[in-house]
């Protein structure tokens, strides 16, 4: 049985029982498809993050950075891009983690991959995912997220970029936290409560505008008008939906609702790909705050070869799907 | 005293800036709110997170919690 027939009940008893609409008006549908997209995705994000959040307290940083430093072939890219998964990422603490695991010899490369993994495969992002397209969806995006995030950053690796990290990186002396302390089980729960009310709050406004809008492309939009203009037939559909992706960042709650309309209305599933991965990965913010520990250079060969990545993904998705 | 709010300028680290600032008046303490944004003293406590506040020199809180309340109790443990 679905576990969310519920919501569906719900849903209908709200727009067709209480509201008394006409199951077959495009009004009544539309906000059926509101209501139970939004409630769903509510409940999903509240316990999901409470989970991730009260897990992740058992995974420090420090001890992280430990097993990074082991330099292994392409290994220390797919614990990074592991780590990257569960970990919180603000944009705020890329620069400190950069240079905290770059002094400690995590190796570039290596680096690299978290930095990729962490924003990209974020709980939001698959949380969303998961509820609006369900479970092989969500996992297809996790995977190809955490392989462009190995092979970006093992490519990387391999170039040798070392003298392209900005010069006063390499002067820092990292220091050392010493004896970290122990939350106690009360300590991880409540913190992973605050966290996530703070989390839920702050994306939730997002998610219901997209879910809005998505349901009024559900209703309104004439079906398959994107296979026209977007389809697979367009070679130029995939980058141009990466480069319109950049400036969305902070919307990425918002972004994944609509996108799922636009799936429907014939956007191929590659190109929706690599349009979220660009949401999420490619984000401009993210890119100046990284300005201040890498030189343009470095700057500009992380992001061509990223685009790349998510492009090539787009791609291979519309090509074999 | 000396308290500290080090960040790389991010919206949270303004907003724990401004909550400590606020925290601090209320409690009438005499102390000013540093807020340093040179990320390399961060990495010198050893920590890779932004934002930190930290009192006396010693991290008190890493990461943002927004809470009113518990940075509150941090900042008082702190000062015994």
């Amino acid at each position: 049985m679905d576990l969310f027939y519920p919501i569906q009940l719900f849903s209908d008893w709200l727009t067709f029982g209480l509201l008394n609409l006409d199951k077959k008006s495009i009004f009544g549908s539309s906000l059926n498809f509101f209501i139970y997209d939004s409630v769903k995705i509510l409940i999903l994000l509240i316990v999901i993050i409470f989970l991730v959040s009260f897990l992740r307290s058992y995974l420090s940083q420090e001890k992280m950075r430990k097993l990074l430093t082991k330099k292994y072939l392409i290994i220390g890219n797919v614990l990074a891009a592991l780590f990257g998964i569960i970990t919180p990422f603000c944009s705020c603490s890329a620069v400190p983690l950069f240079i905290g695991f770059v002094e400690s010899g995590v190796p570039l490369g290596v680096t690299f991959s978290y930095l990729i993994s962490a924003p990209m495969v974020n709980e939001v992002a698959v949380i969303l995912l998961f509820g609006l397209f369900g479970l092989p969806i969500a996992l297809l995006y996790a995977a190809s997220g955490i392989t462009i995030a190995i092979v970006v950053g093992f490519l990387m690796g391999r170039m040798n970029l070392e003298h392209l990290v900005v010069d006063y990186v390499w002067k820092i002396k990292a220091g050392s936290m010493g004896q970290e302390q122990k939350p106690t089980f009360k300590e991880r729960v409540n913190q992973a409560y605050i966290y996530t009310f703070d989390l839920v709050k702050k994306v939730f406004l997002y998610v219901l505008i997209g879910v809005g809008i998505g349901a009024l492309i559900h209703g309104y939009a004439p079906e398959k008008f994107l296979a026209q203009i977007a389809g697979k037939g367009n070679i130029l559909a995939v980058p141009l939906a990466v480069l319109v992706g950049v400036p969305l960042y902070s919307n990425a709650a918002g972004t994944i609702p609509i996108v799922k309309s636009l799936i429907e209305k014939g956007l191929p599933l590659g190109t929706a790909l690599a349009f979220m991965m660009s949401v999420t990965a490619l984000s401009f913010p993210e890119m100046v705050i990284l300005r201040k520990v890498l030189k343009l250079k470095l700057l500009g060969i992380y992001i061509a070869i990223l685009s790349l990545g998510i492009i090539f993904t787009g791609y291979l998705f519309n090509l074999v799907i | 005293m000396q308290i500290q709010v080090l960040g790389s300028g991010c919206a949270r680290c303004k907003k724990l800036h401004e909550l400590t600032s606020e925290i601090v008046k209320e409690l009438e303490l005499d102390a000013k709110v540093d807020y340093i944004t040179d990320v390399s003293k961060i990495v010198e406590m050893g920590i890779m997170q932004s934002p930190v506040l930290a009192v006396n020199g010693k991290p008190v809180m890493i990461g943002f919690i927004p809470n009113r309340e518990k940075i509150k109790d941090l900042i008082v443990k702190a000062l015994e």
